[in-house]
């Protein structure tokens, strides 16, 4: 089968200012036809043409899946990151044709659940902002707990407010608020779903809690915003299709992968999903394993690698691509 | 232009038929001369014109026929349609996709309009014409899954997913091969696969879950498989073997041509867009031998197939106890000429 996600070609039509740190892109299609109908959690992922070089993110569609007129991502400004969210800031114009992908559902709501307990930190909040519009929608029963830094940077934590009211619990950094997460989590009706989604910090202490007060791993659902980390640049060898490449500090090993002509599986980018799973043929060095798909074993094998997230630091690595 | 749908039925004096036309368009499933078990799943894309690939979900002349059996079927035991409660958003999601794909193939019997959330739908066909609320059970005679699967041919098996794995959690299953939903709700795709051999290493099974929770929305895929019937009986469940598991023993080299059917399952695989379950249509083709005879390569290279299969394959489908009687049987059509490549007739 083909690789990667179907394609949709679509213009910006609008670009608003959220806060300081967040934009929001608005999307529609070029011919005009309604967008495809996604569920609460999916994301696309958007390719930008920054000059000669594609880069792929994903980001959560944060629109009501209700409304397909148009789909909207927020996108928060990372200066020291590789430069994706800035691209997205400093050249996304209204009116620009860009191309991204298909939704894709990897943080999807239990629908079983009698009742939906979502913690967000920070940017965290995008999937949840359509996830809410899917069960409010439904009468679904659900509670938000919202970390931010400061109540200027609580990304439309006035919207969520206005909306579903006393159902939504902000909590603010800088005025020293946290999340009661033992007391949340230990007074939850049966059949309670938990769904986290913001930084790996915040998604391990909530993990962590939830397995020490007996919830079913079942039950717990999260999010990571892990983009690829920039590294030390290394080679790589592609055994399959007979190439050497190097993969620079601020790219990926899957993006190198790509941007040598091949073409290989992905949905996520972060690591989870297990789409970009490749062989190692041989190498000589470390493994930086940065996905959470591989098992410890898996890392520890040194056999597997999952290209969109992790990195290698030595002096050879073969790869079956 | 339009199907003309035949009157015909699938149980008691089985009228089943096929047209000409449709017999040159049967999804024959041997590419070569030997069947091997394999994972053979490619992208469900549009395929010939006047080939079942022509729109991605198939109508044909036995459409009318077919829900009539099913209705006969749901009369006699409910069971055979369910969906657990959360299943209900996945339901609208099917409707939406076969009344999408009904009426973009077949405008001239069915059609769909649209106003928000007012949808009306008429089928033709069957003499529906329904307006209702996209969302609102409250306004349709039955869930959202059992209205449209009443309306379309094949089975329908809803899967949840959570946890990395499949859940059977819905699903309308009347024309199937031995198997039985009442069973099988409920269950994961490891639980629901425990029964096939041959197969048996785990790993293809892990490799074929991997494969389906990563069907994304837009991409659907398809399969197909095989088995064989005795008497075109759309209904092969468990819960009736009584009454076709004794078919099996009235072949005879006289009737062969006439009771052996071979039954092939177009199955495809789709992501939905709302609930993120995913379907699989399972599309079931059946054409008897006298049919098939008339298109001599499927013929010479069904009797390679069935003569070679191994014995625990024959076994799985159930051939064991006509096989010798049909493998004979063909050998009278078998020249011994060699047979093109590629599934279609010559
Ligand atoms: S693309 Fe999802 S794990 Fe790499």
């Amino acid at each position: 089968m083909s690789t990667g996600t179907t394609k949709l070609d679509v213009v910006v039509s609008d670009v608003v200012p959220v806060n300081d740190l967040v934009t929001r892109f608005h999307f529609r299609r070029r011919d005009g036809e309604l967008l495809p109908t996604f569920s609460g959690g999916a994301h696309v992922v958007v390719e930008m043409r920054d000059g000669g070089r594609t880069r792929l993110n994903p980001y959560s569609l944060m629109g009501s899946p209700l409304d397909t007129s148009e789909y909207t991502i927020s996108v928060r400004r990372d200066d020291v990151g590789r430069g994706g969210s800035l691209f997205m800031h400093r050249n996304v114009r209204p009116g620009l044709e860009m191309v991204i992908s298909y939704p894709v559902n990897l943080f999807s709501l239990d629908l079983r659940a009698k009742k939906h307990l979502m913690l967000a930190g920070g940017i965290g909040i995008t999937p949840f902002m359509a996830q809410t519009a899917q069960l409010a929608a439904e009468g679904g029963n659900f509670e938000l707990h919202y970390t931010c830094r400061t109540a200027s940077l609580g990304t439309y934590a006035d919207v969520l407010r206005e909306r579903y009211d006393r159902r939504i619990r902000l909590y603010h950094d800088d005025r020293e608020e946290r999340i009661e997460l033992d007391r949340l989590l230990s007074t939850q009706p049966l059949g309670t779903h938990l769904y986290v989604c913001g930084p790996a910090g915040m998604i391990n202490w909530v993990r962590d809690r939830a397995a020490a007060l007996g919830w079913p791993p079942e039950t717990v659902h999260f999010e990571h915003f892990a983009a690829p980390q920039p590294g030390l640049p290394f080679d790589v060898t592609l055994a399959v299709s007979g190439k050497t490449i190097r993969v620079d500090e601020q790219q990926s090993l899957l993006e190198a992968i790509e941007a040598a002509g091949v073409d290989p599986p992905y949905l996520c980018r972060g690591g989870v999903c297990g789409q970009c799973e490749t062989n190692v043929i041989s190498h000589d060095g470390k493994f930086i394993h940065n996905d959470h798909w591989l098992s410890e074993e898996d890392h520890r094998s040194g056999c597997k690698i999952m290209p969109c997230v992790s990195r290698f630091e030595g002096k050879s690595l073969v790869l079956e691509r | 232009m339009g199907i003309t749908f035949r009157k015909e039925t699938f149980r008691d004096d089985f009228t089943f038929r096929n047209s000409p036309e449709h017999i040159r368009r049967f999804p024959f499933p041997f590419h070569e001369d030997a069947y091997m078990y394999a994972v053979n799943i490619e992208p469900h894309v549009v395929g010939p014109k006047g080939s079942v690939l022509e729109n991605l979900i198939d109508v044909d002349e036995h459409y009318v026929a077919e829900m009539q059996d099913r209705a006969l079927v749901l009369a006699e035991d409910p069971l055979r349609c369910q969906s657990l409660p959360h299943m209900t958003l996945a339901g609208w999601d099917l409707l939406e996709l076969l009344m999408e794909q009904q009426s973009l193939g077949y405008p001239e019997h069915f059609t769909l309009t649209r106003d928000g959330d007012r949808w009306r739908w008429i089928n033709r066909p069957l003499g529906i014409d329904d307006t209702f609320t996209f969302g609102d059970t409250s306004t349709l005679p039955y869930g959202p899954m059992e209205y449209i699967t009443r309306q379309s041919q094949g089975d329908f098996c809803i899967l949840d997913q959570r946890d990395g794995n499949l859940w059977m959690d819905a699903g309308m299953v009347t024309t199937q091969a031995d198997w039985s939903l009442d069973f099988d709700i409920g269950m994961n795709f490891f639980e629901w696969h425990a029964p096939v051999p041959l197969a048996h290493e785990k790993g293809i099974f892990i490799r074929a879950l991997k494969f389906l929770t990563n069907i994304q929305q837009g991409k659907p895929a398809r399969r197909l498989n095989w088995t064989m019937t005795v008497n075109p009986r759309l209904d092969t469940s468990p819960e009736n073997y009584h009454k076709w598991g004794p078919d099996r023993a009235t072949v005879t080299p006289e009737n062969v041509g006439d009771k052996v059917h071979l039954r092939v399952e177009l199955q495809s695989f789709w992501r939905l867009p709302r609930s993120n379950g995913i379907v699989f249509p399972i599309r079931c083709y059946l054409i008897k031998m006298d049919e098939l005879l008339t298109q001599p390569k499927w013929a010479r290279r069904l009797h390679r197939v069935i003569r070679d299969l191994p014995d625990e394959l024959a076994n799985y489908k159930g051939l064991t106890r006509y096989r010798p009687t049909l493998v004979e049987w063909l050998s009278k059509l078998d020249d011994g000429s060699a047979t093109s490549p590629g599934f279609g007739p010559d």
